[in-house]
């Protein structure tokens, strides 16, 4: 291998023959290689070339497929060695503010980070300090990291990562998509760090070539290989390139070589003489969100046929301002005009001449790349006919040939940005407006995808409108503005703005500009103080610390989000008011109507005895069959009666007689309870027709049955469904509420934290649990002190049993929320599987309707292993009855059992690493 | 025309998206299949299998005879206890019913007194109290009259021929499999159509729909119908394969009229599904907001216990769900084979009923649509 002379001897990373595979697809094949310790070492190459897995694999966040990885002088398929050194390797994944958690602020994000490494109070609290004054954050320590810049989302990720003193710093993309200021800040702040950790090791990948020129030591990669590794100087020899980008292209195999041609910008020909033509016009453009004004004042001509860049970093308005121009976010002040028509969200025709195309790519990702053209072709009307023919045109114009029937999600990001290009271009629009469509491209992708943009403009006389952070991206532009904090800085050709600064390059322009802006920021502020490494500490395998880390930071993000608390807790009320009183078995107006055949004052007195009773409800009388049929037919009756005719008669002469009674038996349990009333009314008819036609002399013998409804006297519905609907509550509601705790961080990208610090699967979930167990114990409460104080339902047994029981429920069911969420990939599938696997079980399994005892085969077996039994007998046992510990030992023991359980199977289904 | 092929290319994305989700779609075909089985095919009947326990302290003829006069499927075979084991064993829930048979008992009914047998019952376990103390003291008397006159017929002046029309058996199982499935059918879609609107925002996807020449209404109406078609055509599947075919519930009325009736009360479902995504902030939010909605649904309107017992006040908020007139017509049309002369009223009914409902989705829909990009 190359440039092995430059590097220092001992290697910080070995690897050898190392391959990885997503599903089909080859992302890294056969690597071997050494890395130089102590320096920094930087990772070149385009999009999709295996970068960001080979990172991932050095930090440990990725489980190894073949081949070896050595890091720090171990193996990193060893789990135990993986522990070790866990704390001695600091990991940034790519993306803006990836591993930070946006509801919490700067200072409660580095908090979380520093008891993961078991720093304690006094420590973190000097080592923050530091860490925020070195990065200029101090003053915004309570600002949620979500509403921080591109920029200060960067820092902030590197002082999450360096606050345990790495000797290993591994960085992914760290500044793509951060404005030039705030980039050279950051380079500073990695140096300032490095002088005073002179052993530390620093792995990057970057997509600015013109950052790589300064690392000490280059990775060049591409499609999963390994082009060349050295120092930039000899790469540049070895292919004698006057600069690392061009030396790279010539890196590539001959045949990409050839795909790429250096950009070149004819001049426009329009716009020139005479009267120009004004595609957009915004004048006063301004944008609040609360008191929060995120645009400013913006005022725009663009002529037709224009390349128009706009620059700044993230979060300066650029999007908002954009999004205001297509309409989708109504301004709050000053107009804008496309082609000469006020903007206007309503007006369909202005939006067949944009084409938009948003900053992170956001086509559908479950259709291919045909489908995604043609269902865009269709939406924007153009004749069907056409269609087939304009979609090969834009697979050929846009290089998608080849690839139309894979998924986006399978391309590379290059590939998917000319994906959505083509897509925006597809009913030939006059206007195009483009979110930052080249962020994280590699340089040959950019440079094609630039060559599109002007062949377009040049050609097709179609308007760009562009926004981007790259500044020989601006250079190409035919005028740029500068924005910051909402405001436009300057606006003119990128010539005039150099001169106006009279700056070299545009990017010291406008570095200038923004410092002016800016005040000054002080930058000279103290490096951190360099301390003795810590680092001999081993993470043991259990820490109390890292577990109330999460737990901190959940309950933040919990509270954070006071929506989600509110519902559990208000919803929970209202749902337990209204199925107490709701779900009711007491029995009254049961529809019925006669067929009275014989119409005596015998025959009247029977129906008399059901109509007078409570549970009856007499509805006109029937006259014939096909009236019964219809009538029950459509549910009006419940019952429907025949008298005989000649009743009256053959009952005096003693004659058996017979009573016809229809049920409607389409809901079985209805029916039940309507047939035993109407025998309990019908006995006690007859029971009266025998005292008064016998004597005492023939009364027949007979026992008396006295029935005591114990527990409930009054068998009141409320007082016996209560304490069944808090068991099924407690279950629904908490499961939801961590259902979606782990999903949600796998499909937003902060997993990686879990993956890449000691913390342990167990610490993990227990921690994320216990802010759901205290919330769901806080309903608990309320819920009970409602049934007690509000419902008037007496309890009688053990508080002491009772509140035990339901914290081991609580825990179950909170557990099992976590279980779903560890299994699933989607949010849907947690929403979807959380409500099958709670609400069946609980409401039709549990003995709430049923007793379990009643049910047979798989019912029954889930029955007696689901936790919302054994807690329901335990809830309406205390409740009414008055037993303790010892009573309900049979329904305490599966209680306590779930909960080891459910967490064994969710510390199974949760891996430590991503696979 | 033109907004018909719009929601009609929306809807195909609408499919295809959710054809990719191969988790999603196999947790479809559980719910409307091997669920449904589950969770209806051995629901047993009320009383069923009731724990009893019998204190027998006259040990004569008479009270063996009534001891082996309680027997399954209705009681486990009777536990035979000591009086002083009544308290505690009820108190830990282990017997529904406890009888005291005091000593004496035969003696005392020869010799013309009424003797008393003590019944204790459970109160807390409703379902099978009421009726299983009703069934005891039958089984009692009859018993007794038995034992008086010899195993002859019973003599009654006045008999009582109940019929029960529409399921003669009152098989349990029927009415379950219809219930589940009318849960399925909720639960399903709304879930979909509100995650579909979650997902489109999260994913930054609703973007591109607002910037091209699209009406809202068209965006809302293609997941509607999308989505209802999809849980139309798995519950009409189900019908006709696992519960006419597999579990033999036989349905008297029209299959045809039952699908009708699960479009209209989709039409309403999914409307709710796209005002609940709007309410929503995020995923989390959604699913709370799906769990409180989906608890009362389900047990408060008539398929988990009778709609007649309810507080008026509740019957008359669960008149708003179009659930409650689902199951009552799904009740109608399925057993009673009431055909569209008889149901039109509450058919027409859900109709309003989904018609408001996207209405008002629509409405919110619109307001919140510009801050979702």
């Amino acid at each position: 291998m190359n440039g092995r002379k430059d590097a220092p001897p001992a290697p910080v990373i070995r690897l050898d023959g190392v391959t990885l595979h997503y599903r089909k697809h080859p992302a890294l094949r056969e690597i071997s290689l050494e890395v130089p310790s102590g320096c920094m070492v930087g990772l070149i190459g385009p999009d999709g070339v295996g970068k960001s897995s080979l990172l991932s694999l050095i930090a440990g966040a990725r489980s190894i497929q073949q081949g070896t990885v050595q890091v720090l002088g171990g193996d990193m398929a060893d789990a135990s060695h993986r522990r070790h050194t866990g704390p001695r390797i600091a990991y940034m994944p790519q993306g803006l503010g990836k591993n930070l958690y946006a509801t919490l602020s700067v200072q409660e994000n580095l908090d979380f980070f520093a008891r993961l490494f078991g720093h304690g109070r006094q420590e973190r609290g000097q080592r923050v300090n530091e860490l925020l004054a070195a990065t200029g954050l101090l003053e915004f320590r309570d600002r949620p990291a979500g509403k921080l810049s591109g920029g200060m989302k960067q820092k902030l990720g590197l002082c999450c990562a360096l606050i345990h003193d790495p000797d290993l710093l591994v960085l992914d993309e760290p500044t793509t998509g951060v404005d030039p200021l705030s980039r050279s800040q950051f380079w500073a702040l990695v140096e300032r760090v490095r002088s005073r950790r002179p052993g530390m090791s620093v792995v990057i990948a970057t997509a600015y070539m013109e950052e790589a020129e300064r690392f000490d030591w280059l990775v060049a990669m591409d499609e999963g290989r390994v082009l060349a590794t050295g120092t930039a100087e000899a790469l540049r020899q070895r292919t004698g390139a006057d600069t690392l980008e061009a030396a790279f292209i010539r890196l590539l195999p001959e045949e990409k070589r050839r795909k790429h041609h250096p950009v070149t910008i004819p001049p426009r020909t329009d716009g020139q003489d005479g009267q120009p033509d004004i595609a957009i016009e915004a004048e006063g453009l301004t944008m609040r969100f609360g008191d929060f004004v995120a645009v400013q004042d913006v005022n725009l001509r663009v002529e037709r046929g224009e390349i128009f860049g706009f620059l700044g970093s993230n979060g300066c308005g650029k999007t908002t301002t954009m999004k205001m121009l297509t309409g989708l976010l109504p301004a709050s002040e000053g107009n804008a005009r496309l082609f000469g028509h006020p903007v206007d969200a309503t007006d369909l025709d202005t939006r067949r001449r944009v084409g938009y195309m948003s900053q992170s790519f956001s086509l559908y990702s479950e259709l291919t790349v045909r489908q995604n053209l043609e269902l865009h072709a269709r939406l924007f009307h153009l004749p069907p006919d056409s269609i087939p023919a304009r979609v090969a045109e834009m697979l050929e114009r846009f290089g998608l040939g080849g690839v139309e029937d894979e998924l986006p999600s399978a391309l590379p990001l290059g590939v998917r940005q000319r994906l959505s290009l083509a897509v925006a271009v597809i009913h030939r629009p006059e206007l195009l407006i483009l979110d930052e469509p080249t962020s994280g491209v590699d340089p040959i992708a950019r440079d094609q995808f630039w060559q599109l943009l002007i062949d377009l403009s040049r050609e097709d006389r179609v308007t760009i409108f562009i926004s981007t952070h790259f500044m020989n991206e601006a250079e190409r532009c035919d005028r740029v503005s500068l924005m910051h904090a909402g405001q436009v800085l300057a606006s003119d050709t990128p010539t005039a703005l150099r001169e106006t600064r009279g700056a070299e390059t545009l990017n010291d322009a406008f570095v200038a500009w923004l410092e002016e802006a800016a005040g000054k920021a002080d930058e000279s502020v103290a490096p951190p103080v360099a301390r003795g490494n810590e680092n001999g500490r081993t993470p043991g395998r259990f820490s109390l610390l890292r577990l109330c880390s999460y737990t901190r930071r959940e309950s933040l993000e919990l509270q954070r989000d006071p929506i989600r608390a509110t519902l559990a807790l208000l919803g929970s009320v209202i749902l337990l008011v209204i199925m107490g009183y709701g779900i009711s078995m007491d029995v009254e107006d049961i529809r019925f109507a006669v067929l009275d055949r014989d119409q005596t004052s015998t025959s009247r007195q029977y129906l008399l005895n059901l109509s007078g009773s409570n549970y009856f409800l007499e509805r006109t009388p029937i006259t014939d069959y096909g009236e019964l049929d219809r009538r029950m037919r459509s549910g009006e009756l419940e019952l429907a009666l025949e008298i005989p005719p000649g009743f009256a008669r053959d009952l005096q002469h003693g004659r058996p007689v017979a009573i016809g009674a229809w049920v409607d038996g389409a809901m079985p349990s209805r029916a039940e309870t309507v047939a035993g009333y109407l025998q309990a009314l019908h006995g006690g008819w007859l029971q009266e027709q025998l005292r008064f036609q016998s004597t005492p002399v023939t009364q027949p013998l007979s026992i008396n049955v006295e029935t005591r409804y114990r527990y409930n006297p009054e068998v009141a519905s409320l007082v016996a469904i209560v304490p069944t609907v808090i068991p099924l509550l407690l279950m629904m509601i908490p499961a939801m509420l961590t259902a979606l705790s782990v999903v949600r961080e796998k499909e937003l990208g902060s997993i990686i934290n879990f993956y890449v610090t000691p913390v342990t699967q167990l610490e993990f979930l227990l921690g994320k649990q216990i802010p759901y167990i205290v919330l769901a114990m806080a309903n608990f409460l309320l819920l009970t002190a409602l049934a007690v104080f509000a419902f008037g339902v007496p309890f009688k047994g053990s508080y002491l049993a009772y509140v035990t029981a339901a914290l081991l429920y609580v825990m179950a069911a909170t557990g099992l929320g976590l279980l779903v969420s560890s299994f699933m990939r989607s949010q849907t599938a947690a929403i979807f599987g959380t409500t099958i696997i709670t609400l069946i079980p609980a409401v039709t399994f549990s003995g709430m309707t049923t007793p379990v005892s009643a049910l047979e085969g798989i019912p029954r077996i889930i029955g007696e292993i689901y936790p919302t039994s054994h807690f329901l007998t335990i809830s309406s046992g205390t409740f009414s009855k008055a037993p303790g510990f010892a009573d309900l030992s049979g329904s305490f023991w599966p209680l306590a059992l779930s909960v080891p359980v459910i967490l064994g199977l969710s510390l199974m289904a949760l891996k430590k690493q991503e696979r | 025309m033109q907004p018909l092929a719009n929601i009609f290319h929306l809807t195909i994305k609408e499919w295809r998206s959710l054809g990719r989700d191969r988790i999603m779609l196999a947790l479809i075909l559980f719910a409307f299949s091997v669920n449904i089985y589950i969770s209806s095919a051995s629901i047993p009947e009320t009383l069923h299998m009731a724990p009893i326990a019998i204190v027998d302290e006259d040990r004569s003829p008479l009270s063996i005879r009534m001891t082996g006069a309680l027997y399954p499927p209705w009681f486990l075979p009777p536990a035979s206890i000591e009086q002083r084991q009544i308290d505690p064993l009820m108190d830990a829930g282990d017997f529904t019913f406890v009888l005291d048979i005091p000593p004496g008992l035969q003696r005392e009914l020869l010799s013309g007194n009424q003797p008393t047998i003590q019944l204790n019952v459970d109160a807390t376990k409703l379902t099978q109290a009421f009726l299983g103390a009703g069934y005891i003291q039958a089984i009692l008397s009859e018993e007794t009259r038995a034992f008086v006159q010899g195993d002859r017929r019973s003599t009654s002046p006045v008999a009582l021929e109940i019929r029960n029309r529409f399921n003669p058996a009152l098989n349990q199982g029927w009415f379950g499999a219809v219930i589940e499935l009318i849960d399925n059918i909720t639960m399903l879609s709304i879930i979909l159509t509100g995650a579909a609107l979650i997902r489109e925002r999260e994913h930054g996807t609703i973007e591109h729909l607002l910037v091209m020449p699209l009406r809202p209404v068209e965006i809302m109406v293609a997941k509607v119908v999308a989505m209802g078609l999809v849980v139309l055509l798995a519950s009409s599947a189900s019908l006709v394969l696992v519960v006419k075919g597999w579990m033999q519930v036989p349905v008297e009325g029209s299959t045809l009229l039952f699908v009708l009736v699960a479009a209209l009360h989709l039409f309403a479902t999914t409307s709710m599904g796209i005002f609940l995504a709007t309410v929503a902030r995020s995923m989390p939010q959604l699913g709370m907001l799906i769990i409180l909605v989906l608890i009362p649904l389900q047990l408060l309107s008539g398929g988990a216990t009778p709609f007649e017992n309810m507080p008026a006040f509740i019957q008359g908020i669960m008149q708003l769900a179009p659930t409650t007139h689902f199951i009552s017509l799904a009740q109608a049309i399925l057993f009673r084979g009431a055909g569209l002369a008889i149901v039109w009223p509450p058919l027409l009914g859900l109709m309003v009923i989904g018609g408001v409902f996207f209405a008002l989705s629509l409405r919110r829909f619109r307001r919140s649509i510009a801050g979702m990009a």
